[in-house]
This record gives structure tokens, C-alpha cells and sequence, in this order.
């Protein structure tokens, strides 16, 4: 264990002696509060229109919090699949680059060890984005009283999310020594997985729809955004991490090999 | 200490190491001495167990490599090639990580980190970030990292490498200071640094072992004999016959004339020093002696003749 916090300690420093971890907190914040804005304007828009259609159809119920926080948390969906590439694409690939993997890989630390070490560190920093999102959230619940039980699954969804976007781009960091490369195929891989959506709506026969929506990175997170616990979306999202996981633990056994 | 029995690496396309065995004694300094590219580095990196081998054994104080890898680590002190440093960080900071790594107790941490600064004398360096060092205490950085936690071995590959004259000198003195209490294998391909600091030898060409001996026997066994030049004049057939005839004296040649003077090498007894012999011999008969050395090969001749020797061979196949 104290392997473990050892290697998560140098790899937050490493986060915060680069600029890598201002540049990435700095936009991610910057953006989500952007984003806050035009998903708030755009619901008080809407807010106005179903008044309007109210005073002819009568009045309708409208969950104005909700759709704020569910718009925003989606939109904050979608930042995440740019913006963590950028979080791992250095975890292998720089210790690859400068030799330091052999420091790591001659130590007395087991692979599982150096693994977990550095997946943690990506997920600390993960975390920590998705805490800075409570800014405009705070200002949600400040201004008005949503439901919380759609916003703390939508956080869990999101964590999970997260973690196995993290165990991805970790694995691809294992495959070469330049982390633009690292960067580029994380955010490949990541499109494909967020896109196949988009070819399931147009597959023919219904097996290989169900097998390409099911396969779908962000479409296990609409229920999540709903308030709905469902046992099968965490399974997806964890199956996927420990996949990325397990990848790249064979990964680092495999370079032990080639030398 | 160390044992390799039988260690060979395969590559996809190449034979980096093949059929490799030696022993290290405790407390022994042993070079690993070839050409770039031999496999010095491949077996170092199988002896910390970095990669596994593809085929024999290493043994590290008892614990075999493949089966026990973390108590072979434990006991290994290794700088590899490119010494493996943290550039963005302080000297401090990134000792600090490598004690914890190799298991280094919490309340002795400073007090180690201190000791190897202060051994590899990198200490009024120790706030700088290693990125901004010059590559003498970058390399120190990596010799003191591989010094944490007092590892009874310690693997080196070329530990001198990018020092300039001073440093070199500094780190030999270091690397023979740590014999006996320590063992250690280094790697090079400056053949002075063998001489200096190691008690033996293992050449190695291609992947395969040409030679194990003390940098002193290994000079003996391969010269084979005593040479000596001379240049004297006088009647050459006289000159001839009767150093032949001389007792200690396996044979004698005649390499050029010049201007009257006869330029010979002589081959002594191995290990009999004849030259004494040979110049009262010369001037007993009335010729003239011009010039008399002894020709010694350097390791770096052995060196060079162990590694074309094989060349030839394969040649000759």
C-alpha cells in the first residue's frame, strides 16, 4: 500500500510541478461554467415558451433545476471524453521515453502495484475535475431547490464514466513512448466507443444494434442523468475499467519481454 | 553472490545473449567489458530482472530471479544505461521516491537519502531540479539512486559514462569503495576502467563470453610470451644463431634492416624476463645495441584479438 501511495504522490506532483494540470483545470472549469450559462439560457428560454403555451393550454409542470443539472452534467459528459486523453497520455509513455519505466519495473514494486499506482493518480486528478463542477452546481442549489437523488446518481455515473475512460487511456499510454501518439489514439478510441451510437441507429439486424448501442460509452450514462440505479450500467462501466486495467497490466508484462 | 547459468535472450529477429554463465563472489567488483551492442546491457537487465531471460537461471543470494523476483530487486542496487531520473524533479524529492519505492522505513528516510547524497557527493545540489543539472550530477543523481537502502548488490552499466576526467576518477574511487561490503557488477567499454577497478573480468563479443580471468592473467594468458624489439648491428646470421641458442629464448625474428642495423623481435619464456640477459649477450660479442624494449599488449590488444579472433573463426566457417 505504501508502494502504491508512493507512486500516486510523485504522479500528482508530476501533475502539478507541469503545467499540464493548470492548463487542463483552468479550461475544464472555464468551460463548464460556459457551458452552465447557455444550458441556463437556454432553459429559461424554454421556461418562457411554456409559459406562453401555458396561458392557452393551461399550466404544465416544469422541472427547471432538473433539466439544468441533467443538461450540464451531460454537456460535462462530453468535455470529459476531450479532456482526459490529456490526463494519461504521459502515465506510460513518458516513463517509456526517459527510461525511468526501468527504475519502476527493477524495484521492488509488482507490476499490479505500479499499475494501480498510476491509475489512481489519473483518477485523483479525474476526481478532481469532477469536484470543480460544484461551482455552477452551487450556484443550482443556491437559486433554487432541485431534486438531489437525479444529481448523486448522475455523479455516480459520471465516476464510473470517468474511471474507465482513465483505465483506457491508461493502457493506450503503454503502447508508445510519445504521449501526442498516447493522446490521439485515447481520443480515437474514446470517439469510436462514443460514436458507435451513431452506427447502431443505422445497423440492420437487430442483434448487432443492440450489441453496438450496448457497446456505446455515453448512452449507459442517460439513465444515471435520469436518477435511475441500474445494476447493468455499472457492470458496463466497470467491466470496461477493469478491462484497461487488466490491458495494461499484461501490456507492462509484455514490454518486460520485448526489453 | 550471483549466479548465471546458462542465460539467453531471444529476440524476435536476434540472439542478444546466448548461453551466458558466470558466478560473482560477495564483496567482488566484476567488469563486463565489449563492444556496444554485445549484450552487456541484456544480461544486466536479466540479472535485475527487468526482462525474464529466455531460457537458464539467475540466482541473486539464493533467489532465483523468475520465481522471486522481488527479493532479487530488493537485494539489487541497478543504474541502467540512461540513468532513470525524474527530470521535473528536485534531487531531494526524487530520492525521496526511490527510498519509499525500495521499501526504506519511514524514520530512516532522511537520514538515507542524506547518507547517498552524501557518498556520490551530490549534496549542494540537493534542492535543484534534476533537469537543470549538468550530466556528471545528473549520473551521480542515478549512482546515489541506486545506492538507497544499502542494497548488497549493486549493478552498474557504464557508470562513468559522460563524466569528465575528474568525475570519472571520483566515481572509480567510489565504485572500489564499496567493494567487499558490497557486490558489484559494472559494464564498459573503456578498457582502463577495468584495469582500475575491477578484480575480474568477463569479455564479451556477440552475446557469447570470450573470457573470464583477472585483468592481470587475462594480459599473461593471452600474450603467451615475452616480447622484445631490439635494433642492434653487427654480422645478422651470427646475431641470429646465437640469441636463439640463448637460454629463456623461444625465438627470435628479424623484422627490417636499416642503415646496417637489424631491427629483431625476440619471444621469450612466458613470464621470464630476459631482457637483461639479452643486452649483456649483445654487448659480450662486441655488436652494437641501439635500442631494446619490452612490448607489452594492452588489455585494449587483448581486447581487440580476443573479439576479431572469433571473427576470424566465423569467417573461417
Amino acid at each position: 500500500m505504501r508502494n502504491i501511495l508512493a507512486i500516486i504522490e510523485r504522479e500528482l506532483r508530476a501533475y502539478f510541478n507541469s503545467p499540464i494540470a493548470y492548463v487542463v483545470l483552468t479550461i475544464f472549469v472555464f468551460l463548464s461554467g460556459l457551458f452552465f450559462r447557455s444550458i441556463l439560457g437556454q432553459v429559461m428560454q424554454m421556461a418562457l415558451i411554456s409559459q406562453m403555451q401555458a396561458q392557452q393550454l393551461g399550466p404544465r409542470p416544469m422541472d427547471m433545476p432538473g433539466m439544468i443539472s441533467r443538461g450540464f452534467l451531460s454537456t460535462m459528459s462530453v468535455i470529459m471524453l476531450f479532456i482526459m486523453p490529456m490526463l494519461t497520455m504521459g502515465l506510460f509513455s513518458e516513463e517509456k521515453k526517459r527510461g525511468t519505466i526501468e527504475l519502476l519495473l527493477t524495484s521492488p514494486l509488482t507490476d499490479l502495484q505500479v499499475v494501480l499506482g498510476k491509475f489512481l493518480a489519473a483518477a485523483t486528478f479525474f476526481i478532481i475535475l469532477l469536484v470543480s463542477t460544484w461551482i455552477p452546481m452551487a450556484a443550482l442549489y443556491l437559486y433554487s431547490s432541485p431534486a438531489s437523488g437525479p444529481i448523486l446518481t448522475a455523479y455516480l455515473g459520471l465516476l464510473l464514466y470517468g474511471l474507465a475512460i482513465v483505465a483506457i487511456g491508461l493502457f493506450i499510454s503503454t503502447l508508445t513512448e510519445n504521449q501526442i501518439i498516447a493522446a490521439v489514439i485515447s481520443f480515437g478510441a474514446i470517439m469510436v466507443l462514443w460514436l458507435v451510437d451513431v452506427v447502431a441507429t443505422n445497423a440492420e439486424s437487430p442483434t448487432s444494434k443492440g450489441l453496438l448501442t450496448y457497446l456505446s460509452i455515453l448512452s449507459h450514462l442517460d439513465d444515471f442523468m435520469k436518477g435511475v440505479l441500474s445494476t447493468s450500467h455499472i457492470i458496463f462501466y466497470i467491466s470496461l475499467m477493469l478491462v484497461g486495467l487488466f490491458l495494461t497490466y499484461r501490456s507492462i508484462d509484455s514490454l518486460r519481454w520485448r526489453g | 553472490m550471483i549466479t548465471v547459468q546458462n542465460v539467453t535472450k531471444r529476440y524476435a529477429t536476434k540472439m542478444a545473449v546466448e548461453g551466458v554463465s558466470f558466478q560473482v563472489e560477495k564483496g567482488e567488483i566484476l567488469g563486463f567489458l565489449g563492444p556496444n551492442g554485445a549484450g552487456k546491457t541484456t544480461t544486466m537487465r536479466i540479472i535485475t530482472g527487468y526482462m525474464p531471460a529466455s531460457d537458464g537461471t539467475v540466482r541473486v543470494d539464493g533467489f532465483d530471479v523468475f520465481e522471486n523476483p522481488i527479493d532479487v530487486r530488493r537485494r539489487i542496487g541497478y543504474l541502467p544505461e540512461n540513468p532513470p531520473l525524474y527530470v521535473e524533479m528536485t534531487v531531494t524529492g526524487y530520492l525521496r521516491f526511490v527510498a519509499k519505492i525500495k521499501g526504506v522505513p519511514k524514520e530512516r528516510l532522511d537520514s538515507e537519502v542524506a547518507d547517498v547524497m552524501e557518498r556520490t557527493s551530490i549534496t549542494d545540489v540537493k534542492d535543484r531540479v534534476i533537469a537543470k543539472l549538468s550530466k556528471g550530477y545528473k549520473q551521480r543523481v542515478g549512482i546515489a539512486q541506486a545506492l538507497l537502502n544499502d542494497p548488497p548488490v549493486l549493478i552498474l552499466d557504464e557508470p562513468t559514462i559522460g563524466l569528465d576526467p575528474k568525475q570519472i576518477h571520483e566515481v572509480r574511487q567510489l565504485i572500489k569503495d564499496l567493494a567487499g561490503k558490497h557486490t558489484v557488477v559494472l559494464s564498459t567499454h573503456i578498457l582502463p576502467e577495468v584495469e582500475q577497478t575491477c578484480h575480474r573480468v568477463i569479455i564479451i563479443d556477440r552475446g557469447k563470453i570470450v573470457a573470464v580471468d583477472t585483468p592481470q592473467n587475462l594480459r599473461l594468458q593471452l600474450q603467451g610470451a615475452e616480447r622484445i624489439s631490439i635494433e642492434v648491428q653487427g654480422p645478422v646470421s651470427e646475431i641470429l644463431s646465437k640469441l636463439r641458442a640463448m637460454p629463456g629464448v623461444v625465438d627470435v625474428r628479424k623484422i627490417a634492416d636499416i642503415d646496417g642495423r637489424h631491427r629483431l623481435e625476440v619471444e621469450g619464456e612466458l613470464r621470464k624476463d630476459i631482457r637483461s640477459d639479452l643486452a649483456r649477450m649483445i654487448v659480450q660479442n662486441g655488436w652494437g645495441l641501439y635500442e631494446l624494449q619490452s612490448s607489452t599488449m594492452s588489455l585494449e590488444d587483448i581486447f581487440l584479438k580476443l573479439t576479431t579472433a572469433e571473427e576470424s573463426e566465423k569467417q573461417n566457417a
